[in-house]
């Protein structure tokens, strides 16, 4: 129990035309309630297909999705998703994008509360004086921003992220990430965060699940031992440092490449 | 100083277009029957005025309708195209072999279904040549859809016509207009081909098939620039309406 999110021997192929491709092999992952999960792995090696699966969007073809003590077999509303790319609608101003999951979740919540609930979250990433814009008027970081506070809006249980700072440049993730900090701070909620950039796994992560190549495993899980609300100096510790040491070996192990580069 | 520019360029467009059209038509000599030039028009519009006013909205209206219908039919098969892979490689062949078929040879075959229907008959015809553009725009518009989109609502639990009404259909609307621009001067096309093959027509087609019954070709030359006109009125009336429901498509320029 008291696990949020409980991925158990969680295995899944996809039917291609040379056969079944398994992505999924006995996969075990498990979140503590409160919890940052990061995810990291090779490419390719079916990181996507694990945040489908918790999102309800698909079944395993064996093994079990648990989510607050019930089991996932459908789509349910106490999810929020971000992606890397933000797919905010066009045809809606920043403040109405926000507010789109509340319209399905709680569609009689009146939409002064509403707005009044998305303006606060805006306000928090620092994109206050924006909620009227389009979102082709903002950077690429400022849209990530509209679609994190998108995903959060409906104080989802569980958050579920794919790369979603992945196509931003250093500067912007790292402010991105502290953002992050700060939105765990103020709204607890629980995270799964998959990523292919090891810093950032550290940083936001209270503990970091290394996938073997497909079809991916749980190759390894590292206790991030960090305070909750670590500045990004601490990236340049010791510890951190080592902590990146032993994932950086765990990946290249994962891609296959051990005797490679020893 | 710009919008002086906006109005100006196109009128001095124009009026060098009808001066050499005149200057074409003088240099040549030739007679009224071989080729009206612009001086011929205005006592031709004059003479037929009442004439022109009501074969004018008989066109107008049966296009209109016609071109309502191709809207309705044309989003509704795009859906069905969008939504079901079956729908889509099933309905892709029929629509492209019937798309081919040129519609003037449907002329005569529609008037002997449906004999003395005029009206009924240009509509439909409007329809059958303008739904196309319409049913394909919007089929590959859902279905090019990309998944995330469709994700954040389905992982809501959102069912598929919230998610059709608030993503799909939304996001469909630039192509949709795209293809309606087509498509209204395909329906424009498509009603004046019946009006001018069918027998006892009304409309400007048939006026201008009057025209060329007694030989009266300022009439005829007359009818093609209140067609032309009748055009522009259409294109520009989806230019706004594109204006108000998709305006958030178009970027800045600059």
């Amino acid at each position: 129990m008291a696990n949020l999110i409980d991925i158990k021997g969680v295995s899944h192929a996809y039917r291609t035309k040379s056969g079944p491709l398994p992505v999924l092999d006995n996969l075990n992952i498990a979140v503590p309630e409160g919890e940052f999960a990061a995810v990291v792995g090779p490419s390719g090696c079916g990181k996507s297909t694990l945040t489908r699966l918790v999102a309800g969007l698909m079944k395993p073809d064996s093994g079990e999705v648990w989510l607050h003590g019930e089991r996932v077999t459908s789509p349910r509303k106490t999810v929020g998703m971000a992606f890397q790319n933000p797919v905010l609608l066009e045809w809606r101003t920043i403040v109405d994008n926000v507010i789109l999951p509340l319209e399905i979740v709680a569609p009689r919540m009146p939409q002064a509360r509403r707005v009044e609930r998305a303006l606060h979250l805006l306000d928090m990433v620092g994109l206050s004086g924006f909620e009227s814009k389009r979102p082709s008027e903002l950077s690429g970081g400022m849209r990530q921003r509209a679609s994190l506070c998108r995903a959060i809006v409906h104080r989802p249980d569980v958050l579920i992220m794919d790369e979603p700072f992945g196509a931003l440049d250093n500067f912007t993730r790292e402010d991105l990430w502290q953002t992050m900090r700060d939105l765990r701070a103020a709204e607890p909620f629980t995270c799964v965060l998959i990523t292919h950039d090891l810093r950032e796994s550290v940083f936001l992560g209270d503990q970091v699940f290394v996938l073997s190549g497909r079809p991916a495993r749980t190759q390894m899980v590292l206790k991030v031992d960090l305070p909750a609300d670590r500045k990004l100096d601490v990236l340049y510790e010791p510890r951190a440092q080592q902590m990146l040491h032993t994932l950086r070996d765990q990946i290249r192990i994962a891609q296959g490449r051990d005797g490679e580069l020893h | 100083m710009e919008t002086l520019q906006k109005i100006a360029v196109p009128l001095v467009a124009v009026v060098l277009f009808l001066a050499a059209w005149e200057a074409l038509v003088w240099v040549n000599n030739w007679p009224n029957y071989k080729m009206a030039s612009p001086s011929d028009l205005p006592p031709a519009f004059w003479r037929f005025r009442w004439l022109f006013l009501e074969m004018g909205w008989q066109t107008l209206w049966r296009t209109v309708l016609g071109l309502g219908l191709a809207v309705v039919v044309g989003t509704l098969i795009g859906m069905v195209m969008g939504f079901s892979r079956i729908a889509r490689d099933g309905l892709y062949p029929l629509l492209v072999g019937f798309n081919a078929i040129p519609k003037a040879t449907l002329v005569p075959v529609i008037s002997l279904i449906f004999i003395g229907q005029h009206d009924f008959n240009t509509v439909l015809m409007a329809f059958l040549i303008s739904f196309f553009p319409i049913a394909v725009s919007v089929g590959i518009g859902l279905s090019t859809l990309e998944p995330e989109y469709r994700d954040i609502l389905r992982s809501l639990g959102a069912s598929r016509l919230t998610i059709f009404r608030k993503i799909a259909l939304p996001k469909t609307l630039p192509e949709f207009f795209g293809a309606l621009k087509v498509s209204v001067t395909l329906a424009f096309i498509g009603t004046n081909l019946v009006e001018i093959v069918a027998p006892h027509g009304r409309g400007l087609g048939a006026l201008f098939k009057s025209g060329e019954t007694n030989g009266d070709y300022p009439l005829m030359f007359a009818v093609l620039i209140a067609l032309a006109a009748l055009g522009i009125l259409l294109y520009y009336a989806v230019l706004v309406l594109e204006r108000i429901f998709a305006g958030w498509a178009e970027r800045p320029q600059g």
